[in-house]
């Protein structure tokens, strides 16, 4: 219950703030044009690192959404208010990191379509790069929203929340990365599967550690 | 919180590395595929040795100030993770001046060598998010959960980056290189590990005298902070 309610407010604020998400996929889209600036005409080359772009513009635009992550919490000390009420912590954390996972998949989804027609690339499995889609999402969004906690309570959070959360998620870009290009250019190994499993684990970790970790972050 | 306990360590330690590499360097014969090349191996192996243990030692201070909520937790935890990064930026140095020579490449995306690197981003992240969070408490909190949650991350980092590509040597100890080459291997990694410990107490107790200073009331009262920063609790 505590869970729900604090979804619907996240789900509401971000709904407010519609234009800030659009302002985020046209971001996206941008950096998505941008590589083709940066590789060239070579119609081959842009096809072979689709994902790869896909990827990386998924991931520098999430950091846009994820540093806004609590910034309407933090006017007017809005975020004591929340601590305050007899709610745990988690609910608080887990709406805020399902809200963002639901963004970002949404992000990701929405982008596809301009990789295809950006780079020119077949689609042959589309149900499965949505999974892994929905996998890589999470998994950013995990460890992102409680960066986005640490980092919106301090100063510069559009730098620090960046040089925090990068590292963390090599793991979750190189298997995004490996398992779509799989699923476009074909998988004569059945590679797919272990990378989606290492996803899975990573979100597994993540998804668990990070809630039990938000209270530390968030308390006085 | 004095006491030369740090220049006893780190001048044994200057004694250790310059017997250890003056045997390496002059005395030990050379490989035999890669000639003396090798030889920085009697310094890059210890390195890597002291790195790994630093980092290890960091994420314990991590979770034991987490538990208990020490300032001396914090301050260990301070000197760790400068240390530790310091020591890993040496390992990758000593790295691509040996890859060069023998790889003919500075750099490989080998898992060894890119979980090095990953590592060595995350914790400079935190060094940095250490300099601009003012509060001590905050400070100390946030960068314990950074550390938990960074350290969880190496191991799923290596076995990613194994799947993605693999060119390292085997792991080298005094079981995998020939007995020549024990003595001065040894030496130096007693030598690093002695300037590491004497590195992170000096480290430590340079963190503690700026917790003192910063938990010091402005007006002078009746709680002792040097009891403070040494471990009390709060």
């Amino acid at each position: 219950m505590q869970l729900l309610a604090a979804v619907r407010k996240d789900v509401l604020l971000q709904w407010r703030l519609r234009s800030r998400s659009l302002a985020v996929f046209v971001f996206g889209a941008t950096v998505l044009l941008l590589f083709s600036f940066a590789v060239g005409p070579n119609a081959g080359a842009l096809r072979q690192h689709a994902t790869g772009f896909l990827w990386l513009a998924v991931l520098l635009s999430s950091t846009l959404t994820l540093a806004d992550t609590f910034q309407s919490e933090m006017e007017q000390r809005a975020l004591e208010g929340l601590l305050l009420l007899p709610a745990s912590s988690a609910a608080l954390y887990y709406a805020k990191a399902l809200v963002n996972w639901l963004q970002l998949s949404i992000f990701g989804l929405s982008l596809l379509p301009f990789m295809v027609m950006l780079y020119d690339v077949p689609l042959p499995r589309v149900p499965a790069l949505v999974g892994i889609i929905l996998l890589g999402a999470a998994g950013l969004s995990a460890p992102g929203t409680l960066y986005a906690a640490l980092t919106a309570q301090a100063k510069g959070r559009h730098t620090l929340l960046p040089l925090l959360l990068f590292p963390l998620v090599v793991p979750v870009l190189l298997g995004s990365v490996r398992a779509s290009a799989l699923l476009i250019d074909g998988d004569p190994m059945e590679q797919v599967t272990s990378w989606a499993t290492l996803l899975a684990s990573f979100d597994l970790i993540y998804w668990s550690l990070c809630g039990l970790l938000f209270e530390r972050v968030v308390e006085d | 919180m004095r006491g030369p306990l740090p220049f006893i360590l780190i001048g044994l330690a200057t004694l250790c590395l310059a017997f250890g590499s003056y045997y390496g360097l002059f005395v030990a014969p050379p490989e035999r595929y890669m000639g003396d090349v090798q030889r920085i191996m009697y310094i890059h192996v210890p390195t890597a040795w002291a790195a790994m243990l630093a980092f290890v030692w960091a994420s314990v201070c991590a979770v034991m100030f987490l538990l208990r909520g020490t300032w001396l937790w914090d301050a260990r935890l301070e000197a760790a993770i400068e240390v530790g990064v310091v020591l890993g930026l040496t390992l990758c140095l000593q790295g691509a001046i040996w890859a060069r020579p023998t790889w003919g490449v500075w750099w490989d995306w080998d898992p060894r060598l890119t979980t090095t690197a990953v590592l060595l981003v995350a914790f400079a992240g935190i060094i940095i998010l250490r300099q601009v969070v003012d509060d001590p408490a905050k400070r100390a909190t946030w960068s314990s959960v950074a550390t938990v949650i960074a350290a969880v991350d190496v191991p799923i980092v290596y076995f990613s980056v194994t799947w993605w590509n693999s060119l390292h040597q085997i792991q080298s100890t005094p079981d995998t290189v020939a007995t020549a080459f024990h003595l001065p291997l040894r030496m130096n990694a007693v030598g690093v590990l002695l300037l590491m410990v004497g590195l992170m107490i000096a480290r430590t107790r340079h963190a503690q005298l700026r917790l003192q200073r910063e938990l010091a009331d402005p007006v002078p009262n009746q709680i002792p902070t040097a009891t403070i920063a040494a471990g009390g609790t709060e």
